[in-house]
Formats: structure tokens, sequence, C-alpha cells
């Protein structure tokens, strides 16, 4: 049989490689705003290198044997050894290669995950003590609580720069996951539990954070924006609240916690006291309370969504 | 399939399809483990969560469990002379002793089933805990098992009468000891697993 | 129950699937009564127990439910690319992916798979059939009843939305009421019973029923890649068993293993599910490895390179795969030494696979490549896999997976490994072993157009999706409201209306094959048949073999063309043992169905008498000693004769 060759116009398809990589500058993982996304980075870009590696050797050799073997008239029947089919040689190489691979991948892995354990150590750090936030989530809203400063804030996040911050993880309902990708990887947010999750901006800026982890209709509109700002600025802001926003009262908090959507709200005391989603006792707080409100459905559809955005 | 019969060895071995059955039940039994392993597994996570309902030390009775070891063992050891009969050719032997065999099956049944009321009463449901649930599902899918396997071994044995001792009966015979003999292993299993430890700590 | 909650309302879409629905139906119907079919219908494929015509229904459900999966697939790609439209809303998209999912695994890919392994395994281990070919029928009988009690939650009682893993608590019974999520349960738990029976049945036959003088290291690859995923069926699935049992517990009658009351542990779910979930992906790419080896070396027309490499190194991947499932929640806080441990372990498994793709490029080295469609569907897989493989490792390093987890990036990924993994194997493998089944090939020219179509679509979708994820743009979004993401967003539901229009293309080509291609004469379709599926005639009589050759050696049928011999040795012809059909499994697994669609609306007492009825089939049958009838020497003469132009 003949062999084809390529259909011209599948050269673009390299060319739209070119675009999306150039593109890559701006995307959000590989652009990290802080440490803990910084070694993400360093780690996913340190191992892209061995992908690469391991796609320019296979592509080459597939093109090579699919090239050079194609079945042709006139072909020189002395590279054709039908019987060819062992070399324990080159097996133990393609076996060797990879594991030498796999072990260059797996120490910085170790590391880093060891690390990430801790709050990340940085040069201009104003403080290595991290400030403690509660982030606890309810059908399809985010609660942030400063017990030290005393406030709470609904879908939005403010944070100093500069300085660990030491997210404590649970949820009120469904298994969720705080994520702010340009800050670093997420965790997930579990009732009965409470996970830890270390960031740090060192830029000021805006940045968009979310449940990564699906939890029903209102996943999509479970956004928020985090304000790194400087720690003056921060500790102004807290002020703010404090003077200027109501207390949070468990009635209040019981009405939150009904599955829905809210707009941003700021309160100057924590509903930590209220409730514990992350004990055995608490966790079954909001179903119990709510149980028949959770098959009522919210017909939530993009423009809903545009609206709810338009709080941030 | 071929039909080719040997002449000697166990009839039940005879044919290649007694001898692909007796091979298909033991891998079945090869996924059984892994049914029974997972149980035992929510179970093993599960140990302690028992909120507001009684603590497993409180209700478990030595006794009583006891008793339903000693009734299932016995009924494997019945089992095994039973099949041990009809290796020598004896139906009667076989249908006697695998009577005596479900009798002691139902006689565990009967415990198990006044075990479980008895829990009810003092409060231990499925739903009362995440604990009880592990309890109740783990003993209850052995309890079904073994119901299973009594339905199963009387049909056989009205198959005995029927045709008498066969290539196919006997081999039917051999497959549902085997079985008996996995719960009475998995029962050891629960007993010292769910029981023993449960009573202690 | 009223009438108005039983059916799904309020949504055009449903209405038209309703619809649609109802005319299919009545017009199958109506064609069966009008050319006086349902005896031929009865008679020759409900109640059959041979494994070349269940291994077809297998692959025909398989592909309705491609269908269905890909219907899913588009409509989720036309709202994410036109969010402006608002086509979906939220709930409805969120039922959409959770069908999508659970259709492309439980209902496209593994009954795909095991629909060839049903035809070609006997055949290629000179069998006659199954060890159990009663069971093979209950099997699919059972596969087919959980897909279709699966598929009607579409306009009965509503779809499931919690996802195809259907993570704790969100789908337990307080967060999801109604009896979409008992779809998803009771269909996965009636056709994860039937693929577990054939598991066996296959292990058996595999392990029982070789021809002659075959050893294990004889078999033919796929027949190896067949025994091996029937290893992991046989102890991943009572996995998946016990947690569908455990959550329908949960919800019907209101068990506390996964809730958020009672001190339940809603987590022990995930770790359930994987445990069987991620043996469960290889079940569905192992046996793809095995046929993409065959298709290669027979359009090589070379030997495997690195026979015992490629079978330890997929049993390797099988203990492996057992090993890793947590790298499915790296993100759940276990620690950074657990995390470790199961980073290594999933980073491990790729040293098995990168030896299996370096003895296929080494098979075409010194080969003389022939590009037929499966051929294509083969070389395309080797690429395309790759870039799915290096990016599972990324995934693996669980320090780099908190970024990647739960986004597009994540969704790239196994969509890189399932569709140029499986699927492309599935569409290899049909259109190889087309002949076989059918007498006839697929026509190469169309077959090239769906093969090129599918490919470049395949890329365009898919690719962009790495980058999204990167951007961060998580998975199971229902719309695309961050202005960044949308042109990548359209261009990858561009490349899926490609795989739309390959999919169609391949489609018709089955039609167009049935009326125009040649029918074919010899056993051996393409000329280089090397194991013993091709030593047969086409159509293959219904006892396969009418003497079954003494093997030893791989590649067995290589040497018989050398020496001429075939499986119709007049001197040795014998009468053949066959199974009688029956009707029994058929009865057998409706009354389970019953049973578990009463279970999905919480009917108990329906489900009891359900229950019953198939117990007492079961009791029947355990009375029923049908054991088969012999074919008789003449009988196969005569069949023979025709079918080789003596
Ligand atoms: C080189 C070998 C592979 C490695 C190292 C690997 C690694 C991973 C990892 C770490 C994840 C979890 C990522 C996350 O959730 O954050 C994952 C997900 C997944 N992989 Fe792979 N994988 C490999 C091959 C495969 C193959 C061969 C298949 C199937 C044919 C497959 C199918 C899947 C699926 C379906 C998921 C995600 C399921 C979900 O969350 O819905 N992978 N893989
Ligand atoms: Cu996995």
């Amino acid at each position: 049989m003949k062999f084809k060759p390529l259909p011209k116009w599948l050269g673009l398809l390299p060319l739209s490689l070119i675009i999306f990589l150039s593109g890559c500058g701006q995307m959000t993982v590989l652009n990290p705003k802080g440490p803990v996304a910084q070694s993400q980075y360093d780690l996913i870009m340190y191992s892209l290198w061995f992908m690469l590696g391991i796609i320019v050797v296979v592509f080459g050799l597939f093109l090579y044997m699919v090239v050079k073997y194609r079945d042709r008239p006139g072909r020189d029947e002395s590279d054709y050894d039908p019987n060819l089919h062992g070399n324990t040689m080159i097996e133990i190489v393609w076996t060797v290669i990879p594991l030498i691979i796999i072990v260059l991948l797996s120490v910085p892995t170790v590391t880093t995950l060891f690390d990430l354990e801790e709050p990340p150590v940085t040069e201009n750090q104003t403080t290595e003590e991290p400030l403690v936030i509660h982030a606890t989530t309810a059908d399809w809203k985010w609660f942030f609580s400063y017990p030290e400063q005393g406030i709470e804030t609904v879908n939005y996040l403010h944070i100093p720069t500069d300085r660990p911050i030491e997210f404590k993880l649970t949820s009120a309902d469904a298994m969720t996951a705080l994520w702010i990708p340009a800050l670093g990887g997420q965790k997930y947010n579990m009732a009965g539990m409470m996970t830890k999750l270390y960031l740090q901006a060192d830029e000021e800026g805006v940045y968009d954070g979310r449940n990564s982890n699906f939890n029903g209709e209102g996943f999509a509109a479970q956004t928020f924006k985090v304000h790194a700002e400087s720690e003056d600025n921060f500790n102004a802001w807290v002020e703010d609240i404090k003077n200027e926003s109501p207390e949070l009262t468990m009635d209040q908090y019981n009405e939150l916690l009904k599955p829905g959507l809210t707009e941003k709200m700021s309160f100057s005391s924590t509903h930590l006291e209220y409730v514990q989603h992350h004990s055995n006792e608490g966790m079954g707080y909001t179903v119990e309370r709510f149980r028949e409100l959770y098959g009522e459905k919210l017909h939530l559809d993009a423009d809903e969504v545009e609206h709810q955005e338009t709080f941030d | 399939m071929s039909a080719e019969e040997r002449t000697t060895g166990p009839l039940e071995y005879r044919t290649e399809a007694g001898r692909m059955s007796i091979l298909g039940f033991w891998i079945f039994l090869g996924a059984e483990v892994v049914l029974f392993a997972t149980l035992f597994a929510t179970y093993a996570v599960l140990f302690g969560r028992t909120a507001d309902a009684p603590h497993p030390a409180e209700l478990f009775e030595p006794s009583m469990t006891l008793i339903m070891t000693f009734l299932l063992l016995t009924s494997s050891f019945t089992c095994g002379i039973a099949i041990h009969e009809m290796r020598r050719g004896n139906a009667k032997g076989l249908a006697t002793w695998l009577i005596i065999t479900l009798l002691l099956g139902l006689g565990f049944l009967g415990a198990e089933i006044y075990e479980f009321v008895h829990y009810v009463h003092e409060g231990a449901t499925l739903p009362s805990s995440a604990y009880w649930s592990s309890f109740f599902v783990l003993a209850g899918t052995h309890g079904l098992h073994v119901t299973l396997g009594i339905g199963w071994a009387t049909l056989l044995l009205i198959q005995l009468a029927r045709r008498g001792l066969t290539n196919v009966t006997s081999r039917k015979f051999f497959i549902v000891s085997l079985y008996w003999h996995f719960l009475d292993v998995v029962w050891i299993f629960i007993f010292t697993g769910i029981y023993l430890i449960g009573m202690v700590i | 129950m009223a009438l108005d909650e039983f059916f799904v309302t309020g949504e055009p879409l449903i209405y038209a699937g309703m619809v649609s629905i109802a005319l299919v139906t009545s017009a199958i119907i109506f064609l069966l009564t009008y050319f006086k079919k349902w005896g031929w219908l009865w008679r020759e494929w409900l109640t059959t127990v041979d494994h070349k015509k269940i291994g077809i229904m297998y692959i025909l459900s398989a592909l309705v439910m491609l269908f269905r999966g890909g219907a899913d697939a588009l409509m989720m790609r036309t709202q994410l690319a036109f969010p402006g439209l608002e086509f979906l809303d939220s709930q409805h998209y969120n039922e959409i992916f959770t069908t999508h999912g659970t259709v492309m695994i439980i209902f496209m890919a593994m009954p795909f798979l095991i629909g060839l392994m049903n035809i070609i395994v006997p055949l290629q281990i000179g069998a006659r059939d199954f060890a159990f070919p009663f069971v093979n029928a209950v099997s699919f009988w059972a596969f087919f009843l959980g897909a279709m009690l699966f598929n009607i939650s579409f306009v009965i009682g509503g779809s499931p939305d919690a996802g195809w893993t259907s993570y704790t608590p969100l789908a337990g019974a307080a967060m999801s009421p109604g009896p979409g999520q008992n779809f998803y349960l009771m269909g996965l738990q009636l056709s994860g019973i039937g693929t577990l029976a054939t598991g066996i049945n296959l292990m058996v036959t595999i392990l029982k029923m070789r021809a002659p003088g075959m050893k294990l290291f004889h078999m033919p690859i796929f027949t190896w890649s067949t025994l091996v995923t029937c290893f992991i069926i046989v102890f991943a699935f009572p996995i998946l068993t016990v947690a569908l049992a455990l959550m329908t517990i949960d919800r019907i009658f209101g068990a506390q293993f996964f809730t958020l009351t009672g001190e339940g542990l809603p987590m022990m779910w995930a770790n359930l599910f994987w445990m069987w979930g991620h043996p469960e992906v290889y079940i569905v790419i192992l046996p793809a490895f095995g046929i993409f080896s065959e298709v290669i070396a027979t359009f090589a027309k070379k030997r495997l390179f690195g026979y015992n490499a490629m079978v330890w190194s997929m049993i390797i991947i099988a203990l492996l795969s057992f090993l890793v499932w947590v790298h499915h929640f790296f993100t759940m806080g276990a620690g950074a030494f657990v995390n470790s441990v199961f980073s290594v372990s999933t980073m491990l498994i790729a040293v098995p696979t990168g030896v299996k793709i370096f003895n296929w490029l080494a098979t075409l080295y010194k080969s003389r490549i022939e590009f037929t469609v499966p051929m294509l569907w083969s070389l395309a897989f080797i690429p395309s896999f790759i870039l799915g493989g290096v990016t599972g490792v990324m995934l693996g390093m669980a320090a780099a997976d908190y970024q990647f987890h739960n986004s597009y990036f994540l969704i790239a990924h196994f969509h890189y490994v399932l569709i140029a993994g499986t699927v492309f194997a599935c569409f290899a493998g049909l259109v190889y072993w087309y002949p076989k089944m059918f007498g006839h090939k697929m026509n190469e020219r169309i077959g090239k157009w769906a093969f090129w179509l599918f490919l470049i679509g395949f890329h365009i979708c898919f690719f962009p999706q790495y980058f999204l994820g990167l951007d961060g743009m998580p998975r199971r979004l229902f719309i695309t409201n961050i202005a960044e993401w949308l042109p990548l967003n359209v261009i990858s539901t561009v490349g899926a209306f490609g795989m739309g229009a390959g999919f169609a293309v391949f489609v018709f080509n089955i039609y167009y094959s049935y009326r125009y291609s040649e029918r074919e004469k010899t056993g051996d379709a393409w000329g280089h048949g090397r194991t013993l599926e091709w030593s047969t005639t086409t159509p293959v009589p219904f006892y396969n073999f009418a003497t079954v050759p003494y093997v030893d050696e791989i590649d067995p049928y290589v040497r018989m063309k050398e020496e001429g011999k075939t499986t119709f040795d007049e001197k040795k012809l014998k009468p053949i043992h066959m199974p009688s059909y029956s009707g029994q499994p058929i009865i057998m697994m409706s009354f389970f169905a019953l049973a578990s669609f009463a279970l999905v609306f919480e009917w108990i007492p329906l489900a009891i008498a359900g229950l019953l009825g198939g117990v007492a089939c079961m009791a029947f049958r355990s009375f029923d000693y049908d054991d088969g009838y012999y074919v008789q020497v003449d009988e196969i003469k005569r069949t023979e004769r025709k079918a080789r132009g003596l």
C-alpha cells in the first residue's frame, strides 16, 4: 500500500502549540505570587523538562520507525526481520532509565511535600508567626474567621502580604476544597475534620479563590476574591471591620448555613464559639437542621452566577 | 467443552466440566474474601464511632457468641463428614450428615436473630451509629450467606433424592461444602475480630 | 408517588428525549412485528449462550452507550463554549457530567472490551465456548439491564447529579434526596455483578480450556491481557459491590456509614471508591494494550518484541494498581509521609508502562508496516498515550498535584489515557476483528476518514484543557465565566464536534460496509493473521473449531499456514459437545432488574418480590440438568466443506 503524506495543514498544529505556550506567562499556576505556589511551580517546571525529554525521545523513535519501516514498493529486504523478538540489553536499558527518572522526580516531590506541611519561610517576611484563618464552607459560600482579630467575613478574604497564613479548613456540609491557584495548591474542607493549609502572598493584589471540589448546584458560584495587602492596610481593614460591622449572632449564622447563595458580608465576631463543624458532635449540625432544604433546587443559570460575581 | 470422563478419582473431579466448576468456585471464594475483607476494613475504621448508642462492650455476651461459634464450628465438622460419606459413595450418610449440618446452621441463625433483636431492644440499631451500621452489615452479610447456604443445600438434598450420586450431584455437594467451610472461616474472624475485641475494648 | 414526580418534567430537552425514546421503541416493536422477527430475536439472540453472539450484543450496546455518552459530552462542550446561550442550567449540567462519566466508563468502555474478549479469547485459545456459557449470558443481561436501568433515570425519576465518583456526603440521602442517586447505585450494582461473573468465567476459560499443548506463555497477548484483567476484576469488583451496597443501605435503610450524623465517615467512601476505581482504570487499559499488541504485530508483519516483558509488565501493573488509590485524593490532608509513599508507588506504574511503549516501538523496528485502519488507530495511540502518561506522572507528584487536582489538567490527563488508550483500542479491535464477526471488512477509505476526524478532533479537544487547568479552571464547572478561559474552551468544543463527526462516520461505515463490502472467503481476512482466531473459517461456525490444533509456540497460525494445516482434519473429527440456548438468563436477570428498579424508588415490597423471583429462577436453574447436546460428525463435515469451498 502507498504511504500517503500527511495533509499539509497539519503543520499548523505545532504552530498552535507555540501560541499556547506563549500564553504560559499568563497562566495562573505558572505565574506564582507566593512561596507555596512558587515551590509547586518549580516542581512542575522541573518535571516538565523530563516529560518533554520523554516526549521528544518517544516521538522521535516513533516517527523514525513509522517512516523508515513503512511497507513501500522496492524496499530493501535486508532491513526486514520478521523474527526479531528480543534483546536483553536494550530491554534492561529501557527499564532502568525510566526508573532513574522516577527517582529523580521522587526526591524533590517528597521534600516539597514535607516542606508544605510547615509555614513557608521567606526573606522579607514581616513575621514568621502565621496568621490563623478558619476557612469554613457551607453550601455555597465561604466563611473566613480571624480568631485573633475577632472578625469574620463571608465570601471574601483579606490577607497581609509577606506573612504565612495558616488556613484551618473545615466544612459545615459537603466536601469542598480551598484553592487560590496564584498562591498555591488546594486542600479539602471536610465536616468532622480539620485540615491545615499554609499559603502566603508575596505580592499585593487581588487573586481568585474558589471551592474547587464539586459540591452541588451552587458550585460555580462558590468563589471569592483574595485581597493581599500590606500589613498596615490589612490592620486598617481589620480595624474598620471591627468598628463598623455588626456582630454575627447565632441566629444569623444558622440562617447563613442554609443552602443557597449570599453576598459578601463582614462581622465583628466569629461563629467559632457556636459550633465546631470539625468535631464529631458538630459535623451533623447543618444537615440535621436543614435537611429538607437540600432537596430544593436553585435553578441556577449563567446569569445568576454573573450576578453573584458582581458582589465580588 | 469436552465431555471425556475419567474413571478414577472422586466423582466430582472426573469430568472437565466438574473441574472447571470447582476452579470457578475457588475463584469466586477469592472474590468473597475481598468482599468480607472490605467489610472488615470498614468495621475497623468505624470502630468506636458509636455516637449516642451503647458501646459494644456493654452488649456483647460471651455465652451467646460462644454458643454460636460452637454451632457453626460443629456444623463445619459434620459437613466434612458428609463429604467424606459422599466420597465413600454413601448417599444416605451424605444426606444424614448434611441435614445435621443444616440444623446446626439453623440453630446458628436463630441465635444470631435472637442476638440482633436483643441489641435493637437495647438501642443499638442499624441507623443508631456508624459503628452499629458496620456491625450489623458485616455480621448480617455473613448471616445472609448462611441463609443462602441452607437454602442451596436443601435444594441439593432434593436433587440427591431424585438422582442419587452422580458426577453432577457430587460436584454440587462438594462446592456447597466449600462454601460452608468458607463461611465458618469468616465466622472465626468475626468472632475474634468483632466479639472478642469488642468485649475487651 | 404522583405521576409528575415519577416522570421528569419541565425540561424541553428531556421532553424531546422522551418523545424520541417512545418513537424509537415503537418503531422497533413495529418492525419486529411487521417482519415477524420476534421469534427470531428470541431464539437467536435473547436466549443465546454463544460467546460470539453475546460479544456482539455487548459491542452493540457499548456503541449505543458511546452515542449516549457522546451526546452528553457535546451538550457540555456546547454549554462551555457558549455560556451566553444559557443552554444548560447548573443542575442539568451536573446531571449530564455525572451520566457522561458513569456511562462512558461502566457502560461503554468496559462492555466494549468485554465484548471483544467474549468473541476473541475463546477463538485465540482454541476453545469452543466459555467455561460457563450460561453464566456468560447471565453476565450480559446483568450488564445490559443495569445499563438500561441507569439510562431510564433520564426520563423517570431524575438523573444522578453527584459526579461519577459520587462522593459522600454530597451523594448521601441528606444532601441528594430522591431516586437519582439510587439509579447510580443500583445500575452499577447490577452490571458490576455481571462483570465480576465474567471475570471469573473468563479466568476459568483461559486457565482450563486452552488448546492442547498451549502453555500460558504461548498465549496470544490479548488473551494474556484478558487474564490479567480478570484477576483485577475479581479482586477489585467486590470492593465496589460493598461500597455501593453500603451507600444503598445508608440511603434507603438509614445506616450511617458515609453520613454526617451518627459519627459516619464520609471520607471512607472516597477510599473504597478508589480502591476499586484505580484498578478499574487498569481494567479498561490492559485489554487495550493487548489489542494494540495484536494489531501492531499483525500489520508490522513481525513477531511482537519482548513477549515476556509485555506479559510481566502487565502483571506488575496489575499488582501496583492496587497500591496507588490515594493519589486520587492527595489533597485530603493525609500528611506528607502517606502522600510520599503513594506518590512513589504511582510514579512506579509508569515504568512497566514505559517498557510496553518501547516494546511496541521495537516491534516496528525492521518491520514492514501496512497502514490499515486498525493499524492507524494503534499507531496513533503511541504518541497520544504518551501525552496522557507523562501528565499522569506529573499528577502523581503529590506536591504538584495540589495545583492540578480537580482542574482541567486532570480532565485532560484521563481523557488522553482513556480515549487514546481505551477508545482507540476499541475501534482498532472492532475494525481488526470485524471480518471475523460479520464476514466482511469495514471500508478502509471511510474508516480513514473516521480515524483522522476523530484523532485530530481528539487532540484539538483535549490538548487545550491542560492549559485551562494550569490557568485555574476547575472541573465540573457549568459556565465559562472567566473571560481568559473562553478561547481555549471554544477550541476544545470545536475538537469535540470533530470527534462527534468521526464517530458518525464510523457508524455510517458499519452501514456502508454491510451493504457494499466484499464478503470474506477465507478465515484469514488480513492475510497476516498470527493467532488461532484467524485459523477458523469466516463466518466462524458456532462450534468454532472442527478440530483443535496442537499448539506449542507463540503465534501458532504462522506455522500452520506454512505447513498448510487447518482446523479441519477429517480424520480427527469427533462429535462436539455444545451448550443449549436458554431463556433463563434474561428472565432471571429481569427479576433482579425489577428488584433494583423497585429499590430505586424504595418500594420495598416490590423489591422483595423481585428478589424472590430472581432467587426462584436460580433454584429452578439448579434443577435444570440440561447439559447440552452433541454436534455430529456429519454436520461438522457439511458445515466445514461448505465454508471452505471444498
Ligand atoms: C502512567 C500512568 C498513570 C499515572 C501515573 C496516573 C496518575 C494519575 C493521578 C495521580 C490521578 C489523580 C489526579 C488527581 O485527581 O489530582 C489520575 C487520575 C485519573 N487517571 Fe490516571 N494515571 C496513569 C494512567 C492512567 C490510565 C492508563 C488511565 C485509564 C485508562 C487513567 C485514568 C485516570 C482517571 C479516569 C482519573 C481521574 C478520575 C476522576 O477523578 O474522575 N490514568 N491519574
Ligand atoms: Cu488512579
